[in-house]
């Protein structure tokens, strides 16, 4: 049987995403054409919550958008199609310091998978990479630039991120195979 | 060849499949409708794939919307016309099919004269076959873009009536929008002169609709087929202005519906014959956006065809 154990309960997710947003702030020098981009799926809640932080705290309004980046995969051989592909919606990203949100980092692959995608839709100024775990086992030479918090997991092991948007409640727990 | 964890190894028609499948289609064909609006309207995920599309009779719209959606998926193309290839030496189909993949390809598209053309095909090469319209027995990817037309406007399918109104006989379109329709709960009337309806044709679970009139108080929607002009010479209707006079779908017509009524068409239209112009380009005429959504169902079932072994539980999950 895997075991579950937390990492994160809901209040030190809302302590780590409150973190994130000032220090999102401050990578960005400000707010100015920022346009934060979520990984669908949970990527995409965690952003939702990470620009109503800032706009709450500064007043600004930041660019949004939301990022399916399974057409963008490089393995759709070995895990045949995915079900359903989720919306992709971006404003415009020229000249954009855009912020990728995505839940877990892990082998990295995902986040290439998004700057491919990003750059078929305009040139931003600059990128950054913000998630909430990283969990570490990069295949990939990317790091994030803004992290919630880390977790040692093996390469069986799986981290859930729970959002109560889909989830019902928030929670990061690390599932060990066994 | 890869055998798709939904859809199998071909697409032949839309008869095998059951209405998780076709749900499946129309599902994954949402998002591609919005690949078609980027400023690059191209995605990755076929990259590396070749696709012959082998095309035994003319076609110009359903060629050239699997072409698009070829490309904008990124997989390599090459189209094969009957005309000017050996086919006009007498190399047999089989024989065309094996050389292609002798040169090594993934998919073939075919359309051919000859029903079950397809499936024959799909039997006996390695490459995933989809039909893009064999003989008089199915055309699955227009039937599934008139599932997604329907679905876009009426926001379901359950209880719609749909009146398919014309050459049933002769029409794989017809054929596909049946199987299509029925499995999705969806009604289906049929409505032509009796020598152009199968004469079995109730048993495919349709309703008969003998007059246009009966069809426009019916239906929630009309998929008005193409009237083929050669059906005249065969005698299976005396002129095509008595067709026009007798099942043409006119605006004085749809005047007496009791409800407005969605028009589609398969195309290439003749207009004054099964349709009037008004009708073809009046305000309830979804016949371009038909021709949108090709492109978009065509790349879903491309897409979900050319997918790997399934393992939705591989390490990593998500986050992968």
């Amino acid at each position: 049987m895997p075991t579950r154990t937390p990492v994160l309960d809901d209040r030190a997710i809302g302590r780590a995403l409150a973190r994130m947003a000032s220090e999102l702030v401050e990578r960005c020098g400000g707010t100015e054409d920022v346009v934060l981009v979520g990984i669908q799926r949970r990527g995409v809640e965690l952003a939702a919550r990470i620009r109503g932080l800032i706009e709450q705290s500064s007043g600004a309004r930041l660019g949004f958008g939301k990022l399916d980046i399974t057409l963008y995969r490089d393995d759709l051989q070995a895990i045949g199609p995915r079900p359903v592909i989720g919306e992709t919606s971006l404003p415009d990203l020229d000249g954009k310091t855009v912020v990728i949100v995505d839940d877990v980092l892990f082998t990295g692959r995902t986040v290439r998978a998004a700057l491919d995608e990003c750059a078929d839709f305009g040139r931003p100024r600059r990128v950054l990479l913000c998630v909430l775990v990283d969990r570490g086992g990069r295949e990939l030479p990317i790091q994030a630039d803004i992290v919630g918090g880390s977790v040692t997991a093996g390469p069986r092991d799986r981290v859930d991120v729970l959002v109560s948007e889909l989830d019902g409640r928030d929670a990061v727990e690390l599932v060990r195979a066994d | 060849m890869t055998r798709s964890a939904v859809l199998g190894k071909d697409l032949t028609g839309l008869e095998p499949l059951d209405a998780d499948q076709l749900r499946l289609i129309l599902d994954t064909a949402e998002p591609f409708k919005e690949v078609s609006e980027r400023p690059i309207k191209k995605v990755p995920a076929l990259r590396g794939k070749t696709i012959v599309n082998l095309f035994f009779e003319a076609s110009t719209r359903t060629r050239i919307s699997f072409e698009f959606a070829e490309k904008r998926l990124s997989a390599d193309t090459v189209n094969v016309a009957a005309s000017g290839s050996s086919v006009s030496k007498g190399e047999t189909l089989v024989d065309t099919a094996r050389n292609l993949e002798a040169m090594r390809i993934d998919m073939v598209v075919i359309r051919h004269g000859a029903s079950g053309a397809a499936q024959f095909l799909g039997d006996r090469i390695r490459s995933n076959v989809v039909n893009a319209g064999d003989g008089k027995h199915e055309h699955p990817t227009q039937g599934l873009l008139d599932l997604l037309t329907l679905r876009d406007r009426f926001g379901k399918l359950a209880g719609l009536k749909v009146a398919i109104c014309g050459d049933v006989l002769h029409s794989r379109v017809a054929r596909s929008n049946i199987w299509g329709l029925t499995k999705l709960g969806a009604e289906v009337g049929v409505c032509g002169p009796p020598t152009l309806l199968p004469r079995d044709v109730r048993e495919l679970g349709v309703t008969v609709l003998p007059r246009i009139e009966d069809a426009i108080a019916w239906a929630d929607a009309l998929n008005i087929l193409r009237l083929q002009l050669e059906r005249m010479q065969a005698g299976f209707i005396p002129s095509l202005r008595e067709y026009n006079r007798v099942f043409g779908v006119s605006r004085e017509r749809l005047a007496r519906a009791p409800k407005d009524l969605l028009i589609m068409h398969p195309g290439p239209m003749n207009r004054g014959v099964e349709i009037d112009s008004d009708v073809a380009d009046g305000e309830h005429s979804v016949i371009l956006p038909q021709v949108t959504n090709g492109v978009a169902v065509r790349m879903a079932v491309l897409y979900l065809l050319a997918g790997g072994s399934p393992d939705w539980h591989h390490p990593g999950g998500d986050h992968a």
